[in-house]
């Protein structure tokens, strides 16, 4: 008898405590975010899928030499990229020839990527890439709210990308 | 025309033949799961039922059988990095500096001692948000539904703090043979200081919350009592064999890194019932505050990672075995290299593994809402345990 009555004592006492909280919790601030209203506004160290890094002075051209050091370290082989010598005399060949030919010589004709294709399916976002650039061409992309249909929305040609970007930030 | 006979075919699948013969005919085979929403994934459990008591229960596993240890020996050393942690994604830095750890002992490697203290201060955070977790999972299993946005409020906020320097919020690649991938900042260290005391103030309010509630007693003081001898039996560690009245911890026991310079309790209740358990974790988020706190104080400068620390390791043809404390228990790895770019063999010990083998003699017996709390109270993740 005494036993239930302590029970029933305990039981009213741990209710009383819990609504207690409750009410405490109540009246705090609210800390969720109604995600399509509002956004999280501190997203600092947030990995996107990879793109590469434009040139200082040219930023329709990507820093990456074509090593293929990225291509060997992906541990899910997602990034397939070819590569290619740039063709000699491009557009400033209309100019006078006799000034033209000991500047053309000069540079050695670095090779650079012609297609750099990221499956983003396949990716883990370890960031082993990015690590393990010699030139730093490789960075994190920030767009939280990546979303598709299909696979094939998320295999991205990054050069294309980049000109994209490049074009934006020109207008 | 025997391909007509639209009998209903009872005689279930190759577990449940295994499982079948009883010589009782009022006894009842149940699957839980391995869609049960108190099993944490795809954990089946069959059983065989009276009434509501439990007489036999056995746990069939593979459902997210992903081949992580076949994938380390078709990979390189680097390109292993990103699977350990999602063996066990709760507990994800554990698992990363197991296999880093591993491979760092068996080439020699020296990681610096700011690396060290790095790894001490992010794995334990990581600890506390496995435990966290747990926590709140567990209570859902128990019928409490509040205590798990309060854990989820605490579990986001440190997420944010590692989100910054690891990049992931759950999957986490962050160390690195010879160090981390990537240095703390002052921000980092104030953030996390900050935390911390915010936590001290959060456990008051779980404890009077939930851990002195009248209903969360009975549902788990005297439940699931696991004797030590069990505990032995099938190789249980952490928080349940602690649970048991064992204090045996392997940043005590066999001190790797600089867990030795650090002044911390290894909880242990000997009333080896749920109970226990749930107050082993209870006291060792509090306790990884404690080493985090002292980590932050005395933080060497230096190096975040060894600056000839091998890109492509090779290690020498040997093997090595490496264990670490995980949340769920002994974490160890075995190694075998042939001197190859990638290993030989690589085991994965799992804690969850040994843990849940107890699990059917301690069910036998018990009510079938005993055995959630049982469940719950061993901390399964299920893609650790099929790995």
């Amino acid at each position: 008898m005494i036993k239930t009555l302590r029970e029933t004592i305990g039981g009213l006492w741990s209710l009383l405590v819990g609504m207690k909280i409750t009410a405490i919790n109540f009246k705090s601030p609210e800390i969720t975010v109604h995600y399509p209203r509002q956004v999280v506004p501190d997203l600092e160290g947030f990995r996107g899928h990879i793109e590469l890094v434009p040139k200082e002075d040219d930023p329709f051209k990507s820093k990456c030499t074509a090593c293929s050091n990225c291509v060997r370290i992906c541990p899910t082989s997602c990034i397939s990229m070819k590569a290619a010598k740039p063709k000699k005399k491009e557009a400033p060949a209309a100019e006078a020839e006799g000034s033209q030919e000991p500047a053309a010589k000069k540079p050695k004709a670095k090779p650079e990527p012609v297609l750099f294709e990221l499956n983003f399916n396949y990716c883990s976002l370890c960031g082993l890439c990015v690590q393990s650039c010699p030139t730093n061409a490789l960075r994190f992309s920030d767009d939280v709210y990546l979303a598709g249909f299909t696979r094939q929305e998320f295999v991205f040609d990054l050069l294309a990308r980049l000109q994209n970007q490049a074009q934006k930030k020109e207008q | 025309m025997s391909s007509m006979d639209l009998r209903l075919d009872t005689s279930g699948d190759y577990y449940a033949r295994k499982f079948q013969p009883t010589k009782r005919e009022d006894t009842l085979i149940l699957n839980m799961g391995p869609q049960h929403p108190s099993t944490h994934g795809v954990l089946r459990i069959l059983l065989e039922i009276e009434g509501e008591y439990i007489l036999r229960a056995d746990p069939v596993l593979g459902y997210v059988h992903r081949m992580h240890e076949k994938m380390g020996e078709v990979m390189s050393y680097p390109q292993y990095y990103p699977n350990p942690p999602r063996t066990d994604y709760l507990h994800a830095l554990a698992w990363n500096w197991a296999h880093v750890a591993a491979v760092e002992r068996l080439m020699g490697i020296e990681v610096p001692e700011r690396a060290e203290y790095i790894r001490v201060i992010t794995c334990e955070l990581n600890r506390i948000t496995s435990h966290l977790l747990w926590w709140g999972a567990y209570l859902l299993d128990l019928g409490a539904f509040t205590p798990i946005m309060y854990s989820f409020d605490d579990r986001e906020r440190i997420q944010d703090i590692l989100q910054r320097i690891t990049g992931s919020r759950l999957t986490y690649c962050y160390y690195r043979f010879g160090g981390v991938s990537d240095d703390i900042d002052d921000r980092f260290v104030e953030d996390t200081r900050r935390h911390c005391a915010v936590m001290k103030e959060r456990f008051k309010m779980f404890k009077s919350l939930v851990t002195d509630n009248f209903i969360l007693r009975k549902r788990v003081e005297e439940i699931g009592e696991i004797p030590l001898e069990t505990c032995r039996k099938y190789g249980a560690t952490g928080p349940v064999l602690r649970g048991s009245g064992k204090a045996y911890d392997v940043r005590r026991a066999e001190p790797y890194s600089v867990y030795d310079r650090f002044d911390f309790n290894i909880p242990a209740y000997d009333t080896c019932d749920a109970m226990g358990r749930y107050l082993v974790r209870m006291d060792e988020m509090q306790e990884s505050i404690k080493i985090i706190e002292q980590a932050l104080d005395t933080l060497p400068e230096g190096d975040y990672i060894h600056p000839k620390a091998p890109k492509r390791p090779k290690p020498p043809v040997g093997d090595i075995y490496f264990a670490l404390e995980g949340a769920r228990g002994k974490i160890g790895i075995h190694l075998v290299s042939d001197g190859g770019k990638s290993p030989y063999r690589i085991k994965l010990r799992a804690p969850g593994y040994s843990n849940l083998s107890l699990f059917s003699e301690v069910a036998q017996g018990t009510l079938i809402s005993d055995a959630v709390s049982i469940l719950g109270s061993l901390d399964l993740v299920i893609p650790e345990i099929d790995r």
